[in-house]
């Protein structure tokens, strides 16, 4: 048993790289962009007041879910965290459905009882955003329960949190998920902070891969701002999961650019840092050079893309503030039967 | 005479205490640098340093087991849990461990252990960040439960439960923390308010009503309405502290009224009040004119829509209707 070091991942995955085709790397691009306007929109609509509760933007993370969901197909299950935006709109989901369910609409994913730390989409396999912290992470030994026993080859994929690793629960699943061989790959969004809690503070070893080595299974660090990077390491442990070679764990290390929800001024980050990732590991800009450079895309498809995400997400807020406030009378009714 | 918030009354409360005595310490997460998720440790890390308000992962049933060994050890340890709903998480080492060691080792050992955390929902927070859970503690033999709901109370009743020797669940209100209209005079000095004492929050002759928590203060909304509206006059009682509790205020009330509604945010079924009723019935039931109600959180997880929430939480209109039916006035 050894740690895979981060060099070694790389060489092994260049390989792939050249199944990826221009319309999966404009595709990835298009799925950034969407989620990072979407967020945006979700922030605009939180300050007036149209979205309330709890809402955590995942601007900054998106190339850590894009990549990851490309690598795992629609039937395939995917377990999310408080900051799940990105991996329903990664997994597919209706932009409408998810704007109706942030502004508590009866046409919303959860008709309205949700809101944005519970948006689920049981047909997509998106088992469910999560308020609680971890809450996520043996639900997805139980589906990948499910999964072994189907027999099918289909895999689960669930996020979290590097302030979710230090909950009993990742290490119980870790544990367990290791033990029965199962087809779960563990994607660990470290963006450094839990609310105020820097990982350095919070996190004993360095890596939250590095514990990989104690459940036995693959361990995987990568930056979770290059999309192409990502997919490729999600890529391979999904083959194993899918071979019946049970679990793997990958760490993005990645970074949300703005506070834990919209009035966190986020002051416990130096200026600085937030500037370097901000300026170095946008994954948005990550990727439009990349594939600006390699010819793959031109400015002015950008600016479609953009429009037509721009459009859509209009097309969604009009979806929400038209829909119909939940029926009180279909409220009490279903209460009363439950 | 100064007034300051429910917030401000239970951080000058630990801080008080933390300067008293060198072994009160707080733990819980996010509570140094950023003062915790509702601020109430706003500027303590700055005054005691950060071994005494100690930042903690996210890791809940660590904090509370931390808490009751150093508390086993000599400590008075304050652990702050962020939402009420994380407490489930760390249920062994409250159920399990913190409320049985005292009895269990023949009582050779204490636990003097506050967990602090915030309750209660009508902030659109949904299923997971807006329980009211506390029956799931007033049914445990060696907890304390105490619920505030003024800042006078909650310094009060928080330096007794730094005080007293065994663990204390001590719940506050996400709605009453900041809201000016609930600020009060609170003594600057250090004082205590017996835990198992309630209070009468307002003195009246028609119909008892017993509350706890953010439905205190809406009970007296709905008592100063009934009283102009209607002319109804409700005497509104505070148990304050659930376990243990002061029947003997709740039953002396209801035989100068002859009529009681009980009061709570949390779901029905199951309930405290249920418990409350009970004892009534035992103990008052000649002295009852009318059936007692109960009027409580609908028996469903808090929804997110502002429209379903309303509606599910005890509002002022459903409290008063309720009332006004029992009265007999439509
Ligand atoms: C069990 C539990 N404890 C605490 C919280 C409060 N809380 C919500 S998000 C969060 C930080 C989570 O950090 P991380 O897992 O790193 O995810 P991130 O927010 O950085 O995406 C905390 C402490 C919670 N929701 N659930
Ligand atoms: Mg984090």
């Amino acid at each position: 048993m050894k740690s895979l070091s981060k060099k070694e991942n790389y060489d092994k995955m260049t390989v792939l790289n050249e199944n990826l085709t221009k319309e999966i790397q404009v595709e990835m691009l298009k799925k950034i962009i969407e989620i990072r306007r979407f967020e945006e929109r979700c922030i605009q609509l939180y300050q007036q007041a149209k979205i309330w509760g709890y809402l955590h933007p995942y601007i900054g993370e998106e190339a850590v879910a894009v990549g990851v969901c490309m690598a795992i197909g629609v039937k395939d299950y995917l377990v999310s965290t408080h900051r799940g935006h990105g991996h329903c709109i990664a997994k597919g989901a209706d932009l409408g459905k998810m704007m109706a369910e942030l502004f508590g609409k009866s046409t919303g994913y959860c008709k309205g009882r949700g809101g944005s730390m519970h948006i689920a989409d049981t047909e997509l396999g998106m088992l469910g955003a999560n308020g609680i912290v971890g809450g996520g992470i043996p639900i997805s030994v139980g589906a990948g329960f499910s999964c072994k026993m189907e027999g099918k080859g289909r895999v689960v994929v669930c996020f979290f949190g590097d302030g979710a690793a230090n909950n009993g629960v990742f290490h119980e699943s870790l544990n367990m998920a290791s033990i029965y061989k199962l087809p779960v790959i563990y994607v660990c969004e470290n963006n450094l902070y839990a609310i105020s809690m820097c990982v350095k503070d919070s996190t004993a070893c360095e890596n939250i891969a590095d514990r990989s080595l104690a459940y036995n299974m693959p361990g995987y660090t990568v930056d979770g701002s290059d999309v192409i990077e990502v997919y490729k390491i999600a890529k391979k442990a999904v083959e194993a999961a899918r071979a019946g070679k049970g679990p793997s764990l990958i760490e993005a290390k990645t970074y949300r650019f703005y506070g834990h929800h919209p009035n966190d001024p986020a002051e416990y980050r130096g200026k600085k840092e937030v500037e370097y990732y901000k300026k170095e590991k946008d994954p948005i800009l990550v990727l439009e050079n990349r594939l600006l450079k390699e010819k793959v895309i031109t400015r002015s498809d950008i600016e479609e893309i953009e429009r037509d995400i721009q459009k859509r997400i209009d097309e969604a807020v009009k979806f929400a503030e038209e829909s119909p406030e939940p029926e009180l009378e279909r409220f009490l009714e279903e209460i009363r039967e439950a | 005479m100064r007034k300051i918030t429910y917030l401000e009354a239970i951080r000058e409360a630990m801080q008080q205490m933390m300067r008293e005595d060198e072994n009160v310490y707080l733990l819980g997460e996010d509570i140094a640098e950023y003062g915790g998720a509702f601020g109430v440790t706003v500027g303590m890390l700055e005054e005691f340093g950060k071994e005494r308000i100690r930042n903690t992962p996210i890791s809940e049933a660590a904090i509370i087991g931390v808490g009751i060994g150093s508390a086993l050890t000599g400590m008075r340890p304050i652990a702050e849990i962020m939402f009420s709903d994380f407490m489930t998480i760390a249920m062994d080492q409250i159920v399990n461990q913190a409320a049985k060691i005292r009895y269990m080792f023949g009582g050779k050992a204490k636990v003097p252990l506050v967990i602090r955390t915030a309750g209660g929902g009508g902030t659109g927070a949904a299923a997971q960040h807006s329980q009211s859970l506390e029956a799931l503690f007033t049914h445990i033999p060696g907890l304390k439960v105490v619920m505030p709901s003024c800042p006078y109370d909650a310094k009060g009743l928080l330096i007794s439960s730094i005080l007293d020797d065994n663990p204390v669940i001590f719940i506050e209100h996400k709605l009453l923390y900041k809201n000016k209209k609930y600020m009060q005079h609170v003594p600057e000095e250090i004082y205590r308010i017996p835990l198992g004492k309630g209070d009468i929050k307002r003195e009246g002759r028609d119909i008892t009503i017993v509350a706890t928590s953010f439905m205190v203060q809406r009970s007296l909304e709905v008592a100063d309405i009934l009283e102009s509206e209607e002319g109804i006059d409700c005497e509104v009682v505070d148990p304050r502290t659930l376990r243990p509790l002061d029947m003997d205020i709740i039953i002396s009330s209801v035989k100068k009224t002859g009529k009681v509604v009980c009061i709570e945010e949390a779901c029905y079924f199951g309930g405290f009040m249920g418990e409350v009723v009970s004892q009534i019935v035992e103990k008052a039931f000649d002295y009852l004119d009318a059936p007692v109600l109960r009027i409580a959180g609908r028996d469903c997880p808090v929804p997110y829509s502002l429209v379903l929430e309303e509606e599910m939480i005890p509002s002022v209109g459903r409290i008063k209707k309720g009332m006004l039916d029992l009265l007999g006035r439509f």
